[in-house]
């Protein structure tokens, strides 16, 4: 497939392997932002190839991992309204809440959709006049706009029975927030090329300026990531940081402007909790004032407000350690024993994008203990 | 979920919003094209959750790969845009 070969050609990768070894001079921490990005390292043993100098840390770039357990439990009890269609993307099905997960309610008779796209809950909402469509709608600044097309769709056909639990979450302050924290590691970043082909780079630039660290906007082939490591390094070595663009063939400076005024069209930014993070100022997206009749929220403010706000998280997930790249996933104790993709003990072992599920998808048979944890 | 993926455009319909028949690798699906208005009939597109996010920049491509130095690689890139 072009654009997909060429960038997983295994002659370039370890080429590109070898220039990153001669560049390397002393030892480097660097975090990969994105889940996808992850999930390729590990998939394709990246992290193998690199000398042994070169640490690469997970961060939370996962936004099913990111989802606060309160958002679940509200998605929950949502799906158990007998005249409720709750649709999500698959990953989120298996999520734990405090007591039980989507697939759960499904099992137990509530109307839950897998969607590929937000766009599929318009003819639901269509087709099902007499019921409420709930889009829960989650996320990077990857899948906003698409989010934000869907909403501007239904209210362009009139429609009134769909709305959205807005559970999207954005990318620089998260790393300002792993950044200022005392405990961090981190020395340089590769910034998730997604999330950068809608919003571009310009965000990173003060980001880059005030923590003096290199952040390199990759793509996520093989190719593209040892790329991001080789400019990365190379930044580290000279002393330098700026933010550099390793994916262009998809990522413009501004980003795409169609995407990024759909939405600001619908959304406005909000402080937001990250499930094992904490709080985060400004860190997530909420409908504007215009959209707010779409809010799940508000519309079915009687039927969730009893609702708890501290759902205490199992106490053995690490997850919010794994998430900082404070813990690589086989050194948290449950890991492939009490908590495995099949029983998740948290949401890092349930996405593809997780850094949990990567791990007990590529790793443990092979690699009991982590050479380079830490 | 976080899935993108590039593929080549087949067909664009004039609805609202605009959408089109993108292809990957042979398995054609119907793609929203509302962010990449410019798109045209032969395009590579990155597709996440049913919608085109961006127009894969050839050149751009093609220099990255001539950035590694390494004849196999723009060899390859030859080969599959035939
Ligand atoms: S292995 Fe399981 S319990 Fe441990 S951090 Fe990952 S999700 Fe949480």
């Amino acid at each position: 497939m072009k654009y997909v070969d060429e960038f997983r050609n295994p002659q370039a990768v370890m080429h590109l392997a070898e220039r990153i070894r001669e560049k390397t001079r002393q030892p480097w921490t660097i975090m990969e932002i994105c889940g996808g990005q992850t999930h390729a390292i590990v998939r394709y043993g990246l992290d193998r190839l690199l000398p042994s100098d070169i640490t690469l840390i997970h961060g939370p770039g996962c936004p099913v991992c990111v989802t606060p357990i309160e958002l679940i439990d509200t998605a929950c009890r949502l799906a158990r309204l007998s005249h409720v269609t709750l649709c999500s993307f698959g990953d989120m099905l298996r999520v734990p809440g405090t007591n039980e997960d989507l697939l759960t309610v499904k099992a137990h008779g509530g109307d839950v959709r897998i969607i590929y796209s937000p766009l599929d809950a318009i003819p639901l909402a269509q087709a099902y006049p007499e019921r409420e469509i709930v889009l829960f709608a989650v996320g990077f600044e990857t899948t906003a706009p698409a989010q934000a097309m869907a909403l501007l769709q239904a209210r362009r056909l009139g429609l009134t029975n769909l709305s959205m639990i807005v559970a999207h979450v954005l990318v620089p302050p998260a790393m300002a927030a792993i950044l200022s924290s005392p405990y961090h590691q981190i020395q340089g970043f590769l910034a998730a090329g997604h999330v950068c082909t809608i919003m571009g780079y310009e965000e990173y630039e003060p980001l880059c300026r005030t923590y003096r660290v290199p952040i390199v906007v990759t793509g996520f082939e093989p190719l593209d990531i040892l790329e991001g490591v080789y400019l990365a390094v190379s930044q580290l070595e000279d002393g330098r940081w700026t933010v550099e663009n390793q994916y262009t063939r998809s990522v413009k400076r501004h980003g795409n402007p169609e995407a990024r005024n759909i939405i600001n069209e619908v959304f406005e930014p909000t402080d937001r909790t990250w499930r094992g993070l904490g709080i985060i100022e400004a860190s997530g997206l909420r409908l504007r004032e215009a959209f707010r009749s779409y809010d799940t929220l508000e519309k079915f403010r009687d039927d969730i407000a009893p609702l708890s706000t501290i759902s205490p998280l199992p106490v053995e997930c690490q997850s919010g350690q794994v998430l900082q790249g404070l813990l690589k996933p086989i050194d948290c104790p449950a890991f492939a024993s009490r908590c495995t993709p099949d029983r998740p003990l948290g949401a890092p072992m349930v996405s593809s994008e997780g850094a949990c599920a990567a791990y007990f998808r590529y790793r443990h048979q092979h690699q009991p203990i982590s050479p380079k944890s830490r | 979920m976080c899935l993108a993926i590039p593929g080549q455009i087949q067909k664009i319909h004039q609805d609202t919003p605009l959408s089109g028949i993108v292809s990957f690798s042979g398995i054609t699906k119907q793609i929203c094209l509302a962010m990449v208005p410019e798109a045209k009939v032969g395009d590579y597109v990155i597709v996440h959750v049913g919608f085109a996010i961006s127009i894969l920049d050839e050149r751009a491509a093609q220099a990255s790969l001539a950035l590694l130095h390494d004849p196999t690689v723009t060899g390859l890139i030859d080969e599959s845009s035939a």
